[in-house]
């Protein structure tokens, strides 16, 4: 099992130097060739992905040729706005704040989110913080069906099922920030003639683990070929800081923080990345089990939820439809 | 009750179109039903049975066809009925729809 389990990570290990010139090139050929555009903009979340874009795009393009933008807002962790500013002085790259709040809340995003969640928590209000969570794939065999997680001015914790109206909702307002992010960037691209960066990797893309038209929609996405882990190691190899390299992933979108695991893949990322692998590469769930260490039964269910998010995410890819 | 299950899905999950959906067919294998569609589901049947459908309940094993939901929905109605006034499982007869 041992040797199987090298063998495993073997398979996820990729040449970062080869990796970082082949990714370089690429974009450098889209960015100024294919699209004729004069540079990039990057928003960075302080998360390791775009962080890994921009430096790639930094060394691409040249620094000069690219742009970083922070979009904050009112329930973003202070530690995205310090980790991207960590990256900006990195790099000695431009870079610009543009706080979201006064946005989402002229499209009501906050209101129409919290008129959502009272619908399941009436007394959801002033001070209260929440999140939206599935079940771990772990939870036996039971249907991923959210939840939301509510904590009340005075610490007290409560977990709700959600109602399709609720859940519907408050997915439907919070996507207001993807799109009111993209819309930034594209204001800034037209403004220097830049090209606008996706930051997606491999997982995200393949899983539909983005907003259509919101942190869906990019330009030229330069790592949505590359697994998590793979991710983190061009990341060690290009010098992204130990603080980013140890950031847990999270979704920054909930007043109340909320790993990735919890809101959508339900296993750590290593696993996913493993199952991920395993099926298309048509490892039955017995020889993925014995490589990775997992159960077969829980390579069996992650199979499940790849194929299941898989028929969700043709939507969230698809272009708008034109008769032939 | 078989009737108005396979109604509710055909009408809300595939447009209508009755003759794609056979009453032992996966919902899952077959992608008629996500995760919100459980939700809607699971409504449907609260509303239209008077039963409550617990977090634990929510598994395939009880959802994932028509023929399993109609057959879930009989053993929490006789359950209901056994706890609600000793009415014995025998006499209880057809479950209501």
């Amino acid at each position: 099992m041992t040797t199987q389990r090298a063998g495993l990570s073997d398979l996820l290990r990729l040449d970062p130097a080869a990796e970082t010139e082949r990714i370089k090139a690429w974009i450098r050929e889209t960015v100024f060739h294919q699209l004729r555009r004069r540079g990039a903009v990057i928003g960075v979340s302080g998360g390791i992905d775009s962080s890994v874009v921009a430096l790639l795009c930094a060394q691409a393009l040249g620094t000069d040729h690219i742009l970083l933008l922070f979009m904050p807002e009112a329930d973003s962790s202070l530690d995205s706005l310090r980790l991207g500013r960590v990256i900006a002085d990195t790099l000695n790259a431009k870079s610009v704040m543009e706080d979201i709040s006064p946005i989402l809340r002229g499209a009501r995003c906050y209101e129409r989110r919290d008129d959502s969640i009272r619908l399941v928590v009436p007394e959801y209000g002033h001070g209260y913080r929440s999140k939206i969570v599935l079940p771990g794939l772990l939870d036996a065999s039971h249907y991923a069906i959210f939840s939301i997680v509510v904590q009340s001015p005075d610490g007290q914790m409560k977990k709700v099922r959600l109602t399709p109206e609720a859940y519907l909702g408050i997915v439907a307002a919070t996507n207001f920030k993807q799109r009111a992010r993209k819309m930034m960037e594209y204001y800034h691209a037209d403004l220097l003639q830049y090209a606008v960066a996706g930051t997606p990797n491999l997982l995200e893309y393949d899983q539909g683990f983005f907003v259509k038209n919101g942190d869906g929609a990019a330009d030229f996405k330069p790592i949505a070929h590359l697994y998590k882990s793979q991710v983190y190691q061009l990341a060690a190899y290009l010098g992204v800081p130990e603080e980013i390299l140890r950031r847990p992933p999270t979704t920054d979108t909930y007043t109340l923080e909320q790993s990735q695991e919890e809101f959508y893949f339900t296993l750590p990322y290593e696993q996913m990345d493993a199952c991920l692998y395993g099926k298309d590469h048509g490892m039955s769930a017995t020889d993925l089990a014995d490589a990775c260490g997992m159960t077969k039964n829980l390579v069996e269910r992650a199979y499940q939820m790849i194929e299941a998010k898989r028929k969700v995410a043709k939507y969230l890819h698809a272009q708008s439809m034109t008769i032939a | 009750m078989l009737r108005i299950i396979r109604k509710f899905v055909i009408e809300n999950y595939l447009f209508g179109e009755e003759g794609k959906l056979g009453d032992e067919d996966s919902f899952m294998e077959t992608g008629i039903i996500d995760s919100t569609g459980i939700l809607e589901l699971v409504r449907f049947l609260e509303s239209t049975y008077g039963i409550k459908v617990g977090d634990e309940e929510l598994i395939p094993d009880n959802l994932d066809s028509v023929n399993k939901i109609v057959s879930f929905i009989h053993t929490k109605q006789l359950v209901s009925i056994h706890a609600d006034g000793g009415t014995s499982l025998q006499s209880a007869g057809k479950p209501r729809l």
